[in-house]
């Protein structure tokens, strides 16, 4: 099974040969290197550009307005902050030029934490990046996802932020992407560059075929009774896991929502699944002041008010300046497994 | 400057009449064309100005002052929809490009007055922030720079598209502090993929209040081209003969060697940042006024038809305001028009954006 990182890379070549791609460029994502996660080794329209991220935007920006279709990188979404009145202006174009410009780009980046990055490698963007209007925002969890979520993105009209949970881009699926050999290590021989010299090199791309998945549709992970829990990302599978350790521990069934499309966001899953349980916790990493759930917690308060029958809840990263790189802070700082687990636990035994 | 009779360069008897700037000479037709662009450009705004403190407007900005080289960046670019034409990257001073492209002064004072028939924003975005697809002009923002960067991916497109294309882009001296300005010489000059950019930096000494020179070692900006192999050259912006040179020779480069050029034009702001400051005028050098005294001497026209130049064009601006007036205001629910393009495919948004999910 392919890992979002290579889910991520035939993609983009599927964008290549099929979706009109022209460019797909950003700091090392051209050869030798690939990318530094190498989601575009082999890619025949990648290239490297300068160190300069607001210069990669405006750059893709560029290209769009003419005419191209391009897939950008920042190589970490840390340093996209500095980016960010370019991605406001992207996603205005259409609205501000009385809908005359459309804007399609894709802007990739790895987020979150979990790979020990200390202070600049382990940020997270979809707080910020859902104030974005005008942009489309997706965050998979698995590879099908990744290589799904990613086809949409390219032939979406807008601009479209396809944000990459760092700690799980090496993590292999458990369902094969269509047209990806069985053979993992078939795969690997096939579309991942040798360690080293690799001059000479080319990938033999595997005929992959067409899957969208759409963006604002969230994919129920797990059906229950008891309660929902709705994550996306890194703390996803963290709260499939909780889920499934408690209901082998007490029996308790939860809906567990991946949300996958931060904006839009599929409320109509939310909601059904708050209706049907009365129960609901948000899960992510980002910082916990004006943080994406606290929306979603909002619109909970707003319009399921009388359906809930305990408070909800939410649980987040910490308001702190940034994940320190000894595992301690990281773990005191985001959301955990057991952290996730304790929260579950306690929004069921919440009397109502 | 020197007109035609008392220019020291030596032309047969039977030249075609026009004016001189040291060697350089354009003859009448184009100067009287320019002429009318800039008077055209200049009365537009002006009452744009008075819009803003009748209530007619809320806010203006723009740039008076600025007329000579802008109208012939208009008249000497290649107009049309897509990378075979010249992609426009322009900031907030650039209404006389806009009148020698051909857009009529009534869609600007539409946009001035905020009403829904602004075609380049429908009453959403300030004065002067122009766009228009059928023009490759891009939806200009109030972002100080951004437009530099934005430059290089336009003109990566042309190059490979083959054909002559161009990426202007124009900007104030003060937004030239930003690393958006570095970046377009970064991302214009990479070794073996030098780009067509024509790089217009308009200098009227000024940013909102402040000086240009209070803030920047007073070196010249087009200077800073020079580390980066990028050919330019410092040009009386004011001076319509000698900025028409100036645009042939940076376009030619541009189009025939597919590399970047720089052009600093010194222009004047005649009426300061913009209506925030009260937009009054100033002392500086006008450059429609030097114009038409060279126009005069040189015999190419008599104050009496520029009279009538100006009066008919005060007449059309005032047409044009009492049109733009009376149209239609937005109405509640436009606000969601134009945010997402539609996408079949999506099943939250299909057809046009509705609010939240």
């Amino acid at each position: 099974m392919a890992t979002i990182v290579q889910a991520v890379r035939l993609a983009l070549h599927y964008g290549e040969e099929h979706l009109g791609v022209t460019d797909v460029f950003g700091e090392d994502v051209g050869p030798p290197l690939g990318g530094v996660f190498t989601a575009t080794q082999g890619l025949k329209t990648a290239w490297n550009s300068p160190l300069d991220e607001r210069g990669i935007i405006g750059t893709a920006m560029g290209i769009a307005y003419a005419g191209g279709r391009p897939v950008c990188e920042i190589q970490f979404c840390d340093y996209g902050f500095n980016t960010v009145d370019l991605l406001k202006v992207a996603g205005n174009q259409r609205w501000a030029g009385a809908g005359e410009f459309a804007m399609p780009l894709v802007m990739m980046t790895p987020s979150g934490s979990g790979i020990r990055g200390s202070l600049y490698h382990s940020h997270s963007f979809e707080s910020l990046a859902s104030r974005l209007a005008g942009w489309k925002i997706v965050m998979p969890s698995n590879p099908l996802d990744a290589y799904g979520l990613m086809l949409s993105a390219i032939a979406d009209p807008n601009p479209v932020m396809v944000l990459l949970p760092k700690a799980l881009l090496r993590q292999k699926g458990d369902l094969l992407l269509p047209g990806e050999p069985k053979d993992q290590d078939e795969l690997k021989d096939r579309i991942d560059a040798p360690v080293g010299d690799r001059i000479a090199w080319k990938p033999r791309w595997p005929e992959m075929q067409a899957h969208f998945v759409p963006i604002g549709k969230a994919s129920i992970v797990r059906e229950g009774e008891v309660a929902t829990v709705v994550s996306y990302g890194r703390t996803l599978p963290l709260c499939v896991q909780a889920a499934d350790q408690l209901a082998e521990e007490h029996g308790w069934s939860f809906d567990v929502i991946d949300l996958r499309s931060i904006f839009p966001y599929d409320w109509k899953a939310i909601s059904a699944s708050i209706e049907k349980t009365g129960r609901v916790l948000f899960v992510n990493e980002d910082t916990e002041v004006t943080n994406f759930g606290e929306h979603l917690f909002r619109r909970t308060i707003d319009e399921h008010f009388y359906d809930l029958t305990v408070r909800p809840r939410i649980l987040m990263g910490k308001h702190l300046p940034g994940i320190g790189l000894n595992q301690v802070y990281e773990q005191n700082s985001v959301p955990q497994l057991g952290n996730i687990k304790d929260a579950m636990r306690a929004l069921v035994e919440d009397p109502a | 400057m020197d007109d035609q009779n008392a220019s020291s360069v030596k032309r047969p008897r039977n030249a075609p009449r026009g004016l001189a700037s040291a060697d350089q000479f354009l003859s009448t037709d184009r100067c009287l064309e320019l002429h009318r662009i800039m008077v055209r450009a200049r009365k537009m705004e002006e009452r744009m100005i008075k819009m803003s403190k009748s209530g007619e407007g809320i806010f203006w900005i723009g740039g008076p002052g600025e007329e000579a080289i802008n109208a012939c960046l208009g008249l000497q670019a290649k107009r049309g929809e897509g990378p075979a034409f010249d992609y426009f990257h322009l900031h907030y001073r650039c209404s006389a490009v806009m009148v020698a492209l051909g857009m009529e002064p009534l869609d600007s004072i539409r946009q001035m007055a905020n009403v829904v028939t602004d075609p380049f924003s429908r009453g959403r975005n300030f004065p002067s922030h122009f766009s228009r697809r059928a023009w490759n002009v891009l939806p200009v923002s109030s972002v100080i720079g951004i437009q530099w960067i934005k430059a290089p991916g336009t003109a990566l497109v042309q190059k490979r598209h083959g054909g002559d294309g161009v990426s202007i882009v124009v900007g104030g001296d003060a937004g030239t502090a930003e690393g958006d300005f570095q970046s377009c010489l970064i991302w214009s000059t990479r070794p073996q993929n030098e780009l067509p950019v024509l790089m217009v930096v308009l200098n009227n000494g000024g940013g909102i209040s402040t000086t240009h020179c209070s803030q920047h070692s007073c070196n010249n900006i087009v200077d800073r081209a020079k580390p980066f192999g990028i050919e330019g050259e410092i040009v009386d912006g004011n001076d319509p003969v000698a900025s028409w040179h100036a645009v042939e020779r940076g376009m030619k480069v541009c189009r025939t060697e597919r590399r970047p050029y720089m052009i600093e034009a010194n222009t004047s702001r005649l009426y300061g940042h913009s209506s925030s400051s009260g937009a009054p005028r100033t002392n500086d050098p006008d450059c429609i006024e030097l114009f038409e005294r060279r126009l005069i001497a040189a015999g190419l026209i008599d104050e009496s038809t520029i009279q009538t130049i100006h009066d008919q064009t005060r007449d059309e601006i005032e047409a044009a305001v009492a049109q733009a007036v009376r149209e239609a205001k937005p109405v509640p629910g436009d606000e969601h028009l134009f945010a997402y393009a539609p996408n079949p495919d999506d099943p939250t948004y299909p057809d046009d954006y509705t609010g939240l999910p």
